[in-house]
């Protein structure tokens, strides 16, 4: 029973914490807001180079072979900084589905190259119905041998403009299938979306593209069922990352701000502000971590299941009441474009969406609890 | 991170189980189907059982206490020396975890929980050897004589006033919120000894029994009509001046040292996640018929407070990680206290909403209570949770400018 990080948790959350605040401060994530790509390619490198790509993949695969839970360490120091681009796309869209239904060919191919940042991937899994259960998925597809064409619409697929391979959820005459599929081709048409987190959702349409089979044919939701967990369970970290970071911009806000001859940090109605964010932040950090142990030490499967869903319903909502509160602390000055608050308040929504929100995992809960 | 025992936790876990099982009293034990109840409450437990008019119930708190006296776990937190358990503090967080979950009541109240780890910090030598043994022999009850008509969230401004009289105090003044004094035998409390000092330097921390002449304890009953709290008036009462804990004019700080004693509060966090459990197998039993038409907002709602168990549970859990790696918590221990009961009270709020118009039904044992009415009595009975201990307005202060350096006001 230990609630704590160990000694070289510490080591990765300091570094990557030092790393970021260098290579990507709040003129970098502005700047990638009007990018085009929406990352910088030289900053993609560098983070490869620290070895984060590959953090989950094994040894064997190029990777550092680290556990989940050390990959929810870096994460939070992912959201803290806002970094942009697509590392989440590519490791928990990418590696992850690749290590839980490739073959070993497929890994021995794709999994060096995501660790070394030279391939990007991203899931391609809801749809304009924006369901997150099994019968969302209606893309089409058909099988032949190790070959998938698949025809549909993907909807909200992130960093999709720039992602060298898809991992595909359609639909075949055997259920819901998985396939890797590249995005240089014909068939695979993208359009990026305007977000309040300016990130880069698209729209991908699906037109007679090819692709190969990860898993079996019919497989696919039962594969993807640790995929989500795990992506679901990482936005949870951004979130608690993003949250402390919102707070501590707010509480230090407070102790500068003066009105009335003092600092607005010495009246009550904002300390107690401060107080409930502090017990939300601390709040959506733990049932996270419970979540993220509870998946890397192999607790029973109803057990991990419930736990995701109730990381998610809080931190989806905690997180929120802190942003919330980080703008009223602010009071004018948080609403203008050009203070930094806001950056969190807009990309607090993103992943609070992401895989379900608060209502959608409640439900979720309840039927768990037999309620 | 790890939320699972270490071998070594996990055999002290089963040890405390087992001994439940074996030495726990029946009258003690849950009945399947029915709501264990709000736990100790302020009127309950072994405080009141020992003196009881029903000798059954004088039987089992007595079962009981020796049983635990047996073992040796009256006072878990106690060192060894003393005659307590000597348990680390990640043992206090599993045996309090366990005996929550078992809704076993603890016995010793204030005796054990407060007034015994002060003496044993500050007490003299005659001190400790005239009142520890028997605390924990069950021999002696202790009520906290504290706040005062004037003194509640500002404790220090507190003025009954005690006067030295050759090798006496007279002890003139008010207590209040003295919760159990009817079942006490003995009192505890802060006394001002220096008008003159600044108001937290002129307080003594004195021990007197209650039959002392002069001193008088009567009811103050609640909003549930049930007789928890006291007032305590004091009328020229004499108290021998070895009675005196520590320096004088110094109380204000030997009141305050209850710190490095395990304070968790994992056992709110036990009885909220069983209370939820009860009512979702009464619901699927036998009060079937008591849930109301519209469930699938209570359902929801329900959800949410499971939720927030978890969550309390974490904040539990981090207490005791605190401590176990040697350091001592700052405003954690406030994030606890706040944030638990404020859930005690949405989860009585949601509990009884499943009622509907049964939620009106007080009388335990009316045929229209469901689950013997537990949880509307928990409505009312979960109010002051926010307000004893040090308010949840006091709590957010705390975090505030002790935890995050915000100024004071």
């Amino acid at each position: 029973m230990d609630l704590g990080l160990n000694e070289q948790q510490e080591l990765l959350k300091n570094s990557a914490r030092e790393f970021l605040e260098n290579e990507c401060p709040e003129t970098h994530v502005r700047e990638m807001e009007e990018d085009e790509k929406g990352y910088s390619p030289v900053l993609w490198q560098k983070m490869a180079e620290q070895g984060w790509h590959g953090l989950l993949v094994p040894e064997q695969y190029g990777g550092a072979g680290f556990d989940f839970v050390d990959q929810m360490v870096l994460v939070e120091e992912l959201g803290r900084a806002l970094v942009p681009g697509p590392y989440m796309s590519s490791v928990f869209g990418g590696a992850v589905p690749i290590l839980e239904a490739g073959s070993d060919a497929q890994k021995q191919e794709f999994l060096p190259k995501i660790a070394a940042g030279e391939l990007i991937f991203t899931l391609a899994l809801t749809e304009p119905s924006a369901r997150f259960d099994e019968s969302g998925i209606q893309a089409k597809a058909t099988v032949s041998g190790n070959d998938v064409t698949i025809n549909g619409t993907k909807l909200f697929v992130p960093d999709a403009h720039v992602a060298d391979y898809l991992i595909v959820a359609a639909r075949t005459a055997k259920g819901v299938t998985l396939a890797i599929v590249p995005t240089k081709q014909d068939g695979v048409k993208t359009t990026v979306l305007q977000t309040i987190a300016r990130d880069k959702q698209c729209e991908v349409v699906l037109n007679g593209a090819k692709g190969q089979l990860l898993g079996a044919d019919g497989a696919g939701w039962a594969a993807l069922a640790p995929v989500i967990q795990k992506y679901t369970v990482a936005e949870c970290a951004y979130l608690v990352g993003l949250a402390q970071m919102d707070f501590e911009i707010a509480v230090d806000y407070a102790k500068e701000r003066v009105q009335f001859g003092r600092p607005i940090g010495s009246f009550q109605a904002i300390q107690h502000k401060c107080a409930d964010m502090v017990t939300d932040v601390d709040g959506s950090r733990f049932i996270m971590y419970k979540a993220a142990w509870s998946i890397s030490a192999g607790q029973p499967a109803a057990e991990t299941s419930i736990a995701v869903n109730m990381a998610k319903a809080w931190c989806s909502e905690a997180t929120r009441r802190v942003v919330a509160h980080g703008q009223q602390i602010h009071g004018g000055i948080g609403f203008t474009k050009d203070y930094k608050i806001q950056l969190f308040y807009r990309r607090q929504k993103r992943a609070e969406l992401a895989f379900g929100d608060a209502d959608f995992h409640r439900e979720l809960v309840a039927q768990q609890l037999g309620l | 991170m790890d939320w699972s025992d270490s071998p070594e936790q996990a055999n002290f876990r089963q040890e405390v189980r087992a001994f439940i099982q074996a030495k726990l009293p029946d009258p003690y034990k849950p009945k399947a189907g029915e709501a264990t109840g709000e736990g100790e409450g302020f009127a309950g437990g072994w405080q009141a059982d020992r003196k009881s008019t029903d000798p059954k119930r004088v039987a089992t708190a007595s079962q009981w206490a020796t049983a635990l006296a047996d073992k040796g776990w009256i006072a878990p937190a106690w060192p060894k020396e003393y005659g307590g358990a000597g348990l680390s503090t990640v043992e206090q967080f599993i045996y309090n975890q366990e005996m929550a979950e078992a809704a076993a009541p603890s016995v010793g109240g204030m005796g054990v929980s407060m007034l015994g780890p002060t003496l044993i910090v500050h007490g003299s030598e005659e001190q400790k050897k005239e009142h520890l043994s028997r605390i924990l022999s069950g021999e002696v009850a202790w009520a906290q004589g504290y706040s005062e008509p004037g003194a509640g969230s500002d404790l220090a401004s507190l003025q009954t006033r005690a006067v030295r009289d050759g090798d006496e105090f007279v002890i003139n003044g008010q207590k209040i919120w003295t919760s159990g004094a009817h079942f006490a035998d003995w009192l505890f409390a802060l006394v001002r000894t220096d008008p003159q000092a600044p108001k937290h330097r002129g307080i003594s921390f004195m021990i007197m029994d209650i039959k002392t002449p002069g001193l008088s304890v009567r009811p103050l009953i609640n909003m549930g009509w049930e007789h928890g709290f006291n007032e305590t008036f004091f009328e020229d009462v004499r108290v021998p001046a070895k009675n005196l804990i520590g320096e004088e004019n110094r109380g204000w700080y030997v009141g305050m040292t209850l710190l490095d004693f395990e304070r968790s509060g994992i056992a709110g966090a036990v009885s909220y996640r069983r209370g939820m459990g009860e009512m979702k197998e009464f619901l699927g039993g036998k009060g079937k018929s008591f849930q109301r038409q519209d469930w699938n907002t209570t359902r929801l709602e329900l959800a949410d407070r499971a939720i927030e168990t978890e969550v309390l549970f974490n904040f539990a859990f981090r207490i005791v990680s605190i401590q176990n790696r040697g350091l001592v918590p700052n405003y954690e221990a406030s994030v606890n206290k706040t944030f638990g009961s404020e859930l005690h009270q949405r989860l009585s709020r949601t509990q009884s909403k499943a009622w509907g118009l049964y939620a009106n039904v007080w009388d335990r044992t009316s045929k229209y209570a469901p689950m013997g009415a537990a949880h509307i009595h928990d409505y009312v009975g979960s109010v002051p949770h926010s307000i004893f201990s040090g308010s949840n307005e006091i709590q957010r202060n705390v975090i505030a400018t002790r935890g995050l350096g915000l100024p004071r006001g």
